[in-house]
């Protein structure tokens, strides 16, 4: 299994090899399917409409719908306008959505096709919106897709409409599973605070089997909500990378006061993000949050002997890797490698300090550790070659550095499209931390028992 | 229920006037009365409409180079396409020599903006470096993504000097997603570079023993290619190159030695088929190893082709033992199967292929189509001539090949060619739709809106496709089975292939979990009980568990 990979490391700068990112149109189709009744329309090739759509699908096992402008030599050419509007036309007669989410690739991006313009000089059915991103595939990563279709969401439809802001706040929950969201949605009820979330794919990529099948099902948010999120007295964005643009958005366009905070994965976190709340609302943290967290703390402490002191490799998108070093750090873990295949500095984006962010965490913890921004696979695996660790953790693309190098491996991010469930699970808040513990253990203890001779095997451990 | 001309175009009435003038030439009722029915395929999809349809680069770098084990393979662009193109496909490949193996890396030029402004040349040749330097593989493609030909880089320039460089074959397929109409259009771009650079450029002259092969369009999805030649070995036909799938450089360089050309996948590779005959005089046989009849008769027409009387028995033993093998395994599974209906719609051949595996197993095929074919595919290689090329197909080349001086051989004699070719299809596929019964379906490019209609009438209990429409039957209560990669299980292929094939769809048939799907609380009233006579004011109501 990657046999073609040396140990010496040398200095490559003509791309990546065995990436740990994807291009920015995923992203933007992920998101606008967080928005009800919404199809998601790609403004390229049909060819990029069929990845995004086959691995959106295989990450959820559910249907992925969107449409594209299937662009031929000749449009390349002359350019995409007609492409664009008989979509349009030929989307609202055909699926009927109440949305169209339209975003550029970088065939579109590349010719220069002015979006807004065309647009505007479509005929739109009335009480439908088009609404439309820009997603050039050459910039960022599927995260900053995701960041600006959400952003597109607030250019479009978030309005101030209200003199004094409303006791709600907005939730940009960043690219996290539909069993994130509800998960996120479940601790704000227990909060007792009024909120938007969005995008909200939670009954968009999750819906249940029932025997009928309905291209828009109940979930995504509300475009009237959407619209609402310019009349709340807070936006907090779930990872900056993600979200923190569209919220900076939403603070310039409608006053609304954006606070980005991490991920709420892990005990710290997820406090962090209770504290926000706490603080913004006057709301207090309800028991039953309290006691979830102590029954996490409560494991942390009776099962630390399982993880303390192990090596770690993770790997993934900036907001889930710098809320899960935290976590593991708060295991007592040593994450040594920390890689995301994203740019550290996302276009426009607020944040651009993913490595600091990371180093700074670990010097706390005095681990000497690397991190890397725009890193690859090929690169981690290396790394690993040269320092062994005792856990990798990070999407399916994973399995195959830890069958080389033989070590426990624990699947978390996008896209794991080896196993089943896990897009209806939580890893944020209390028990998703509790979730993401019980994953670490168990391949860390399955590797002691396989590899334990006879004498050592143990029946409680 | 069946589908008249009244049904289809009342579905058909909810398109758009023009969209639906459009698809009404992508459908036909099959009717053999009608001495030649024409399908419209391989002509621009609609935009807006939901296709299953992929690009030139998915059908070049995705299904034809990417199974070529031993090669690099460079995809210049922004990230995307190389990420997507890794390791979805399920074309399994072994290696003896494991450091030569490179089918799990992605590598990608991943342009950044600058690249787009500024050109993307350079990087593209310090990646060639980087992967011959690090990786060191005897053979490196260069496939282009969308904004490569925009920008105007000359890949193929870069190959070259890459290839004086380090004097490692590099060769570069400008196969940009918008190219052509769909996947098709790429497999096209693939083959003409491969014939031209690749196929011939190895030193043999003779093929290693008589009975020696080729297998084109055969991508080893799921092993499927291992149970092929596990059979044609013990009869005993030497294979020298699989086209692609377990494919290597190294064999494919030597392709030209074969004395016959198996193509199982006609759509995405009867393009080197075509050539090879014309270049080195070897003829090609349309096999189909899907369905156990099919293997059977495709056996015996290659056995029938080479002519010699032992090789037609040891056929006959092989075939005897393998149905021996076979034929109890296969009794439970019909029993489940035995009056079923399927949809088979996939990518280029196996829309045809599956059907008569689907048959033996008792289940007839109601709806029928391809995602990328053209006419030829369906209506057979007669139509070709009368195929009008658009500004689409325009713009793929035609490779013009000529006789090898050196190496053209007539392998069998014209006389004998001509006698064959009226019992085996010698250089001819007939295509699908003389295969399917009466007031059957045919649909080229099958989009969601009618996927959805067509099941909602001809209720099948089973649907052959691919992911992005895999889980919407599902919803329905439907059973799926991918046919393109089959989901994850398979080989499909051959004689035991079909057994596999059989349980797979039989488990899906019967797994329990189709029982839950209606709460049981649904079909029953809240309350259940009796009332009783109202006498006045008091009325009482007897409520039972």
């Amino acid at each position: 299994m990657l046999d073609c990979t040396p140990k010496e490391i040398k200095a490559r700068s003509g791309g990546v090899i065995n990436p740990a990112k994807t291009c920015q149109p995923i992203g933007a189709m992920y998101a606008a399917l967080g928005i009800h009744s919404c199809m998601p329309h790609s403004h390229g090739s049909q060819g990029c409409c069929s990845y995004h759509r086959m691995h959106l699908t295989r990450h959820f096992r559910d249907p992925v719908v969107a449409t594209t402008s299937s662009f031929t030599e000749g449009a390349s050419v002359f350019g995409g306008v007609s492409n664009l509007k008989t979509s349009i036309k030929n989307v609202f007669e055909v699926y009927n959505p109440d949305v169209m989410a339209v975003h550029t690739t970088c065939l579109s991006e590349t010719i220069g096709d002015d979006l807004p313009s065309i647009i505007k000089s479509t005929e739109i059915p009335e009480g439908k919106l088009v609404i439309h991103a820009n997603t050039p595939s050459y910039q960022g990563s599927h995260i900053t897709g995701f960041s600006n279709m959400t952003k597109g969401m607030v250019n479009y439809l978030s309005t101030a409409t209200t003199e004094v802001k409303k006791e709600q706040v907005n939730i940009i929950p960043g690219f996290v599973n539909p069993g994130d969201m509800r998960e996120i949605k479940r601790m704000m009820q227990l909060m007792g605070i009024k909120y938007i979330m969005f995008p909200d794919t939670s009954g968009v990529v999750d819906s249940p089997i029932t025997g009928q099948y309905t291209m828009f099902g109940r979930g995504g948010t509300r475009v009237e909500d959407i619209r609402d999120t310019g009349n709340s007295k807070l936006t907090l964005a779930l990872g900056g990378y993600a979200s923190g643009d569209p919220a900076i958005q939403l603070e310039r366009k409608c006053k609304v006061p954006a606070v980005a905070i991490k991920t709420p994965l892990g005990v710290k976190a997820t406090d962090e993000f209770l504290l926000a709340l706490r603080q913004a609302f006057a709301a207090e943290v309800p028991y039953e949050l309290e006691e979830e967290r102590g029954q996490l703390v409560d494991i942390m402490v009776d099962t630390h002997y399982h993880f303390h002191g192990k090596k770690v490799a993770i790997f993934g998108d900036p907001d889930i890797l710098i809320a899960l070093t935290e976590f593991v750090l708060s295991l007592g873990m040593q994450p040594l490698y920390v890689l995301t295949g994203t740019p550290a500095g996302t276009i426009g984006g607020p944040v651009g300090t993913f490595e600091k962010e990371v180093k700074s965490m670990l010097e706390q913890a005095g681990v000497d550790g690397k991190v890397k921004a725009a890193g690859d696979l090929f690169e981690l695996h290396q790394w690993i070659k040269n320092g062994p660790v005792d856990l990798l953790m990070g999407n399916t693309y994973g399995k195959y550095i830890a069958r080389a190098e033989d070590i426990p491996f624990v699947r978390v991010g996008f896209p794991i499209l080896d196993r089943s469930v896990q897009p209806y699970l939580p890893i944020v808040g209390y028990k998703g931390a509790m979730r993401l513990l019980e994953m670490i253990s168990n391949a860390l203890l399955d590797r002691a028992d396989r590899d334990a001779a006879d004498e050592d095997f143990e029946l409680v451990m | 229920m069946a589908i008249d001309e009244k049904t289809l175009d009342a579905i058909l009435n909810e398109y758009p006037a023009k969209v639906k003038r459009n698809r009404k030439k992508h459908i036909i009722i099959r009717d053999s009365a009608v001495e030649h029915q024409e399908i419209e395929a391989n002509t621009r999809t609609i935009p807006g409409i939901m296709t299953n349809r992929g690009c030139a680069f998915a059908g070049c770098k995705g299904v034809v180079l990417g199974p070529l084990k031993d090669m690099v393979h460079i995809v210049h662009g922004p990230i995307g396409c190389a990420y997507y193109s890794w390791l979805t496909r399920r074309n399994k490949a072994k290696s003896e020599d494991p450091t030569q193996n490179f089918l799990h890396y992605c590598v990608s030029t991943d342009m950044q903006e600058s690249d787009i402004v500024f050109g993307g040349e350079k990087k593209l040749a310090r990646m060639i470096d980087e992967v011959v330097e690090i990786l060191g593989p005897k053979a490196i493609t260069i496939s282009a993504t969308c904004p490569v030909g925009l920008i105007g880089d000359d890949i193929q320039q870069v190959a070259k000097e890459a290839r004086k460089k380090h004097g490692v074959n590099i060769t570069a397929y400008n196969c940009e997603g918008y190219k052509g109409v769909s996947q098709s259009a790429g497999h096209h771009i693939a083959n003409n570079g491969l014939m031209e650079n690749i196929i011939g450029e190895g030193d043999m002259e003779d093929p290693p023993i008589r009975y020696t092969i080729n297998i084109l369009g055969e991508y080893n999805i799921g092993g499927d290619s291992w149970e092929v030649e596990r059979v044609l070995k013990e009869i005993g036909y030497q294979v020298q190159a699989v086209m692609t799938g377990n494919g290597s450089y190294e064999d494919l360089k030597n392709a030209h030695v074969a004395q016959l050309n198996l193509v199982q996948c006609h759509r995405s590779i009867n393009y080197i088929a075509s050539m090879l005959e014309t270049k080195y005089g070897t003829p090609w046989l349309k096999v189909n190893f899907i369905g156990i009849k099919a293997t059977i008769e495709s056996l015996r027409n290659m056995a029938l082709y080479f002519g010699d009387e032992e090789l037609i028995n040891k056929t006959e033993e092989v075939i005897t033992r393998e149905l021996e093998e076979i034929e109890p395994l296969l009794e439970p599974y019909r029993k489940i199967c035995a009056g079923k209906t399927t949809f088979c719609f996939v990518g280029g051949s196996r829309g045809h292929h599956y059907q008569g595996l689907y048959g033996e197993l008792g289940i007839s095929t109601v709806l029928a189509g391809y995602e990328f074919a053209h006419r030829d595919d369906y209506e057979g290689r007669e139509v070709i001539p009368n195929i009008k090329p658009d500004a689409d197909s325009k713009n793929i080349p035609d490779l013009h090949v000529s006789p090898d001086e050196s190496r053209y051989r007539l392998k069998i004699p014209q006389e004998r060619m001509e006698e064959l070719k009226t019992k085996i299809p010698l250089s001819y596929y007939s295509g699908m739709n003389v295969t399917m019964a009466e007031g059957s379906i045919i649909v080229d490019d099958l989009n969601h809106y009618e996927t959805e209609e067509f099941i909602k009438i001809l209720k099948p209990d089973i649907f052959s496709s691919g992911i992005k429409d895999k889980y919407i039957p599902h919803k329905m209560g439907i059973p799926c089975k991918q046919l393109h990669n089959y989901d994850y299980s398979g080989p499909y292929a051959g004689f035991r292939g079909s057994v596999n094939f059989a349980r797979d769809i039989c488990m899906s048939f019967t797994t329990p979990a189709w029982n839950f799907m209606v709460p049981p609380w649904k079909d029953k009233p809240l309350l259940e009980g009796t009332v009783a006579q109202c006498n006045g004011a008091a009325c009482t109501v007897n409520q039972a568990r």
